[in-house]
C-alpha cells in the first residue's frame, strides 16, 4: 500500500532505461547491472552478462538498508572471481546493521567507476503534497549531512513541468551543464515513474559522463496499473531483517484478492490480547486503548477487516487469529475484542456470519484456553448480527458480552482488562446534556 | 471559495452506476423533507437509459448518461461530482469533472488512486478554487441537506444520528468509518452534526482537515468543530498553527489517533495508507502534544472524546452561543420489501409453483435427486425424461424404450415436412433456433402426430371394450384412417425391422403389453384387407408407451394425464430435434444458398 522501498538494482534498472531517452550515456547501461539471490546460477549469470568476467567490479548487500560503507559491506574493484568469494563469504549470513538483524540474502553487482573523492554529488528528490524538493549538493557521499547547508533545494510544483523551472545549482564548476540536464532528467523519470522518493549519493564522473554510484528509492505501489512497462518485472521486498509470519502472508494473500480490505500483523503471539477489528480507523484506535490501559505488552496483534468483505473472507480472517491466539494457553486466559464503529455499509450481519463459523469450529480450543469474548459494532444489519452473536453465547461455552452503538465504541477495551472488581460502570456514549 | 459547498437544492451527477448509494442518498433525501432529488444523473460508461428509484414512497426516474460531459450538459444545476470509478479511472474522471464549469465539489471514493494523481487532482482543486473530498473515502453529509453516497449507513442510523436536521457542530476526519462512530458521539453528546467530512484516508488527500475546519470556521452556524486526526502527516501541525495565529477562534475538539504506535516496531502499517509516522513529529502523541498548547480541546483518549464534546457544547449552550436545535422528526421510510420480507414482517403469495427441480439446493435436484448422483447412476437420457415429465423414478427398460423410441425417431430424411422447412430457412441465412422452429412448427395431425394420435385412438377403443373389428368399423364410418396403421412400402410379408424390434423388446420386458396385443389384433384384421395397413413405427411407440407406463405402475389418472397432456408429442419434437438440427448444420456446413422452388414444381393456373 502506496510508498515502498525498492531494490538498487531494479531501482537501477528503471532509472537508467528512463534517463537513456534524454542522456545518451544511459543507453544499456541497464543491462550491466546483475542481482546475485541464494538460488543464482552463478554460471549461467555470467553467461548472461560477459561483462562479468570482462569488467572491474563492485559488490554490495541490496537489501533496503545503507550505510554499507561503514559496515564493511561493499567490495570495490573486483574481478570476478573475487567478487563471487565475496559473495559467497556472507551469503546468508546473520548480521546487524544499526539496530536491525538479518540475514544477506541479495547482492547487487555492477561495473566498477573509479573516481577522484572530491568529485561525489548528491542529489535525492521528495514529493510533498504541492511539489517534489530536489536536493543538490556538490558535496556528496559520506559528507551530505554534515555539509547539508551545501545542499541547495529546488521546489517544482506538481503541476509544473521541471523545463519551466529554473534550478538552484551548487558551485560545480564546469560538470555544471551536465549535472543540470542530468537533474531535469532525473526528475521526469521520477516523475513518470511514480517515485516517491529518490536519493542518489554519489554520483560522480566518468570522463563526461554521469554515474550514479549508491541509490535508494521509494515507489507507490498503487500506481502499478499504469507503470508495467516502466517497471518492468518488480517485486517488492520487505524490509532489511523483516519477514512476514506464514499467516501474516495468508491474509496478505487474500487481501490481494478482494476489493476489501483484510490486515494482519502479529506483535506479540503469546500476548493475551487479540484484537478482531472491522475499520481501517477504529482499529488503530482500538490499539490505542489497549495501550493507553496498560497493556501494550499483552497486545498480541493489529489488524482490520473493512470495506464489506465476504462472508468466505471474514471467515477466513477470524480462523486465523482463533488458530493464533489459542496455540499456548495462559493461566490467566486470554481475551478477543472483536470491535468496530458503525459501519457506513458494510453488512454487520454477513461479516459476523463468517466470524460465528469460525468461533464455533474452534468452540473447544476456546474454552480450554479460557477466552473472553468482548463485542461491539453498530452499521447495516447490527442488530441481526448482534442477536447472533448473542445467542452464539449461549452454546459456545465461553463468556461472550455483545455491545451495539449505544455503548461507548472503546468501553468493551476496559470492561475486557480491567478486573471485574473495579470496573466503573461502562461510560455510555451519551452523556446527559 | 465559498464556506458552504452543500444544501437543500444541491443535485449530483453519480459517476458509476452504484444503485445502493444513490438509494441511500435519496432515502436520505425523504429524511430531510427534500423536495429535489439530491441526484441528478448518473454517468455509466456502459450504457445509458433511464434508472428507477424509490424517493420517499413514490418511485422517480434518474436519467443515464454514457459520458461526464452529456450529463453536466443536461444538468446545469447539478454542482456536486460523486465519483464511484475505480482507482484505475478515478483520475481522469475527476479531472474531466473539475475542469467542467459547473462542478464545484467533486467526491473521490475509489482508494488506491496513485499519489501522485491524487497531488494533481489536489492542486487542480487549489488552482480552480474548487472542493475534492477523497480519494479514498466515503464522502461526507451535512445534516438535513445533502448525503455523499454511502455516508452515515442506513436510515435507521441516520435518524439515530440526528442527521435528518442541522444541529451546531462541525466534524471533520480522516476516516469514513469513524466519521459515522463520531455522527453518533455527536448526537448523543450536542444537539447534533452542522456538516461531516471524511477526507479519506491516503497521503494526499484532495481536500485537508485545515480546508474543511476554516470552512466551519466561517459557517455562522457551526458553534464548535469536533476533529479526529491520525498518525502520519504533518496536516495536524498545520491546524496547530492555525489555532495560534487566531485562524480557528470556535472551540475545537480534537484527538489524534495512533498513540500506540509507539510500542510497536517500526514499519506497521495501519489499515490507512497515510497512517505512518515518518518522523517524531508525525507521531499522535506529538500532535496531540502541539494541539493541547495551541489550546484545541484534546482528550486524555478516545474514551474522553465524547466527554470533551459534551462539556465543549455544554459550556456554549450555558454562555447562550448555542440555542440547541429543535428536534424534528423524520418521516418513517417505508420499509424494502425484501428487508421486510426477511424479518418476517410480511408475507407473500408467490406466482409460480415448481414442482419438478431445484436449482436452489446445495446441487442442482431433477425431482429431489441431485444431479451427481443422475450422472452417477447412469440414468441416462431416458431417466431424466422421467424425473421432468412424469416425475418418476424410470425402470431400465422404461428408460430403454424411451431412449429407443428417440433414435427410432430421430430422423426420416430430409424430403418431410419438418425437415424440408428447417432446411429452406436454414438456407435462407436463418439462425438455428428460427431454422429449427419453422421445421418443429410443421408438426401436428398430419406429420409426426401419428404417435400421439394412436395411443389416444388405441387407448380409448381398448378401454371402451370395443373389439378390434368395431374399431375398425367405427373408424371408418368417421371417415379417418386409423393412426398408426399403414406404411408406404413396408407390408405383412416386408416387414420394418425397426417395429419387429420394438415389439420383442416391449414383449420381452415389458409386465404388461396388454394394448399392444390389442394394436396386433387390429392389425391382423387390416392387413388382411391390405398387406400394407401395417402397424408402423410411429403406432407401434405410441402404444408401446401406454404399455409402459401401465408397466411401470403408473395410475390410469396419471396415464391419460400424461397422454393428454401431449408428452407423446413432445418425445416425438424432442427426437426428431436431433436430426432437424443434423439438416441444418448439413446445409451451413455445405453454404448452400437461398432455396427457390422452381418454376417446374409449380403448376401456373392463374388463367383457369
Amino acid at each position: 500500500m502506496a510508498q515502498k522501498g525498492i531494490r538498487e538494482y531494479e531501482g537501477k534498472k528503471i532509472l537508467f532505461d528512463g534517463l537513456s531517452e534524454f542522456i545518451a550515456s544511459f543507453k544499456g547501461r541497464s543491462a550491466k547491472l546483475a542481482l546475485v539471490r541464494p538460488d543464482t546460477d552463478l554460471k549461467k549469470l555470467a553467461k548472461e552478462n560477459p561483462w562479468l568476467e570482462k569488467e572491474r567490479l563492485v559488490v554490495k548487500p541490496d537489501q533496503l538498508f545503507g550505510k554499507r560503507g561503514k559496515h564493511g559491506l561493499i567490495c570495490l574493484n573486483a574481478d570476478w572471481k573475487t567478487a563471487q568469494k565475496w559473495i559467497a563469504e556472507r551469503m546468508n549470513k546473520t548480521v546487524t546493521v544499526g539496530k536491525t538483524t538479518g540475514e544477506l540474502k541479495d547482492f547487487l553487482i555492477e561495473p566498477f567507476t573509479p573516481h577522484k573523492e572530491d568529485e561525489e554529488f548528491y542529489v535525492a528528490i521528495r514529493s510533498y503534497r504541492e511539489y517534489d524538493t530536489i536536493y543538490l549538493s556538490d558535496k556528496g557521499g559520506i559528507y551530505v549531512e554534515e555539509n547539508w547547508e551545501r545542499v541547495k533545494e529546488t521546489n517544482v510544483p506538481v503541476l509544473s513541468s521541471i523545463d519551466e523551472i529554473e534550478l538552484n545549482m551548487p558551485a560545480v564548476g564546469d560538470r555544471k551543464k551536465e549535472i543540470e540536464n542530468f537533474v531535469r532528467a532525473l526528475h521526469k523519470v521520477y516523475v513518470k515513474g511514480h517515485f516517491t522518493y529518490l536519493e542518489i549519493n554519489p554520483f560522480t564522473f566518468s570522463g563526461s559522463d554521469i554515474v550514479p554510484l549508491d541509490l535508494v528509492a521509494r515507489l507507490d505501489d498503487t500506481a502499478a496499473f499504469e507503470c508495467g512497462k516502466i517497471w518492468g518485472e518488480l517485486e517488492f521486498p520487505s524490509s532489511f531483517g523483516q519477514h512476514y509470519t506464514k499467516e501474516e502472508m495468508f491474509i496478505r494473500s487474500i487481501d490481494e484478492k478482494t476489493g476489501a480490505s483484510l490486515k494482519l500483523t502479529i506483535l506479540n503471539p503469546e500476548g493475551r490480547i487479540w484484537n478482531m477489528v472491522a475499520g481501517g480507523g477504529a482499529s488503530v484506535i482500538y490499539a490505542d486503548t489497549v495501550c493507553d490501559l496498560g497493556f501494550s505488552k499483552e497486545l498480541a496483534n493489529y489488524g482490520e477487516y473493512s470495506g464489506d468483505p465476504s462472508t468466505e473472507d471474514t471467515y477466513q480472517y477470524a480462523k486465523t487469529i482463533l488458530d493464533l491466539m489459542t496455540r499456548k494457553k495462559d493461566p490467566r486466559g486470554k481475551i478477543l475484542i472483536i470491535g468496530g464503529g458503525i459501519a457506513n455499509f458494510t453488512d454487520v450481519a454477513k461479516t459476523f456470519k463468517g466470524i460465528i463459523k469460525a468461533l464455533t469450529e474452534y468452540k473447544s480450543k476456546l474454552i480450554e484456553n479460557k477466552v473472553r469474548i468482548f463485542v461491539r459494532r453498530g452499521g447495516p444489519n447490527y442488530k441481526e448480527g448482534l442477536a447472533n452473536m448473542r445467542k452464539l453465547g449461549e452454546t459456545l461455552g465461553v463468556p461472550i458480552e455483545v455491545y451495539g452503538p449505544e455503548t461507548h465504541m472503546t468501553a468493551v477495551v476496559s470492561m475486557a482488562l480491567k478486573e471485574k472488581s473495579n470496573v466503573k460502570k461502562t461510560a455510555k456514549t451519551g452523556g446527559e446534556k | 471559495m465559498k464556506p458552504e459547498i452543500f444544501s437543500k437544492d444541491t443535485q449530483a451527477i453519480i459517476y458509476g452506476y452504484h444503485v445502493n448509494a444513490i438509494q441511500r442518498m435519496l432515502d436520505f433525501d425523504f429524511a430531510c423533507s427534500r423536495k429535489k432529488p439530491s441526484v441528478a444523473a448518473i454517468v455509466n460508461p456502459g450504457s445509458d437509459g433511464w434508472h428507477k428509484a424509490f424517493f420517499g414512497k413514490g418511485e422517480i426516474l434518474i436519467p443515464i448518461y454514457r459520458d461526464f460531459a452529456s450529463a453536466a450538459e443536461n444538468h446545469p444545476e447539478a454542482d456536486v461530482m460523486l465519483n464511484f470509478a475505480s482507482f484505475r479511472s478515478a483520475f481522469e474522471s475527476t479531472m474531466e469533472a473539475l475542469n467542467h464549469p459547473n462542478i464545484k465539489t467533486a467526491a473521490v471514493i475509489a482508494e488506491g488512486v496513485p499519489e501522485r494523481r491524487a497531488r494533481i487532482i489536489a492542486a487542480t482543486a487549489k488552482k480552480l478554487d474548487k472542493i475534492v473530498i477523497g480519494p479514498a473515502t466515503v464522502g461526507g453529509i451535512k445534516a438535513g441537506c445533502f448525503k455523499i453516497g454511502n455516508t452515515a449507513g442506513t436510515y435507521e442510523n441516520i435518524i439515530e444520528s440526528k442527521l435528518h436536521r442541522p444541529g451546531s457542530v462541525g466534524f471533520v476526519s480522516k476516516s469514513g468509518g469513524l466519521s459515522n462512530e463520531c455522527y453518533n458521539i455527536i448526537a448523543r453528546n450536542t444537539d447534533g452534526l452542522y456538516e461531516g467530512i471524511a477526507i479519506g484516508g491516503d497521503a494526499y488527500p484532495g481536500s485537508t482537515l485545515l480546508d474543511h475546519i476554516l470552512r466551519y470556521e466561517a459557517i455562522p452556524q457551526v458553534k464548535m468543530i469536533v476533529a479526529l486526526g491520525e498518525i502520519g502527516g504533518t496536516e495536524e501541525l498545520k491546524i496547530v498553527d492555525a489555532l495560534k495565529s487566531k485562524k480557528i477562534r470556535k472551540p475545537l475538539v480534537i484527538w489524534v489517533t495512533g498513540t500506540c504506535s509507539k510500542m510497536f516496531p517500526a514499519g506497521v502499517q495501519f489499515g490507512h495508507a497515510g497512517a505512518k509516522a515518518g518522523s517524531e513529529l508525525e507521531t499522535a502523541d506529538a500532535k496531540n502534544r502541539a494541539l493541547k498548547e495551541a489550546g484545541a480541546i484534546v482528550p486524555d483518549s478516545f474514551d474522553d472524546y465524547g466527554m470533551k464534546i459534551n462539556e465543549t457544547y455544554k459550556n456554549l449552550v450555558k454562555k447562550g452561543i448555542i440555542k440547541p436545535a429543535e428536534e424534528v422528526e423524520a418521516p418513517s421510510l417505508p420499509m424494502d420489501f425484501n428487508q421486510a420480507l426477511k424479518e418476517g414482517k410480511i408475507r407473500k403469495s408467490t406466482t409460480f409453483i415448481t414442482t419438478i427441480s431445484n436449482e436452489k439446493k446445495e446441487e442442482l435436484e431433477y425431482r429431489n435427486i441431485p444431479i451427481s448422483r443422475i450422472i452417477e447412476s447412469e440414468m441416462g437420457i431416458g431417466g431424466v425424461i422421467g424425473l421432468l415429465w412424469f416425475k418418476k423414478e424410470l425402470p431400465s427398460y422404461a428408460r430403454k424404450f424411451l431412449e429407443t423410441s428417440i433414435i427410432l425417431t430421430a430422423d426420416h430424411g430430409p424430403a418431410v415436412s419438418g425437415a424440408h422447412n428447417a432446411i429452406v430457412a436454414a438456407r435462407a441465412g436463418k439462425d438455428i433456433i428460427s431454422s429449427l422452429v419453422s421445421g418443429l412448427l410443421t408438426i401436428g395431425p398430419r406429420f409426426g402426430g401419428a404417435i400421439d394420435g394412436a395411443a389416444q385412438e388405441f387407448k380409448r377403443a381398448h378401454e371402451s371394450g370395443l373389439k378390434p373389428e368395431q374399431f375398425i368399423k367405427e373408424m371408418k364410418s368417421r371417415g379417418i384412417p386409423i393412426p398408426g396403421i399403414g406404411h408406404r412400402v413396408k407390408s405383412v410379408t416386408n416387414p420394418d425391422m425397426r417395429v419387429t424390434q420394438l415389439k420383442a423388446f416391449c414383449k420381452k420386458h415389458f409386465k404388461n403389453t396388454a394394448l399392444l396385443d390389442y394394436a396386433l389384433e387390429v392389425e391382423k384384421l387390416t392387413t388382411a384387407k391390405k398387406g400394407n395397413l401395417i402397424l408402423n413405427v410411429d403406432g407401434c411407440i405410441g402404444i408401446c408407451f401406454v404399455d409402459m407406463l401401465n408397466s411401470c405402475g403408473f395410475s390410469k389418472k396419471e396415464i391419460d394425464d400424461i397422454v393428454n397432456l401431449g408428452c407423446l408429442n413432445a418425445l416425438f419434437v424432442v427426437a426428431r430435434s436431433i436430426g432437424i438440427f443434423g439438416h441444418i448444420f448439413d446445409q451451413k456446413r455445405l453454404k448452400q444458398p437461398l432455396y427457390r422452388t422452381p418454376y417446374d414444381e409449380i403448376a401456373y393456373m392463374t388463367d383457369l
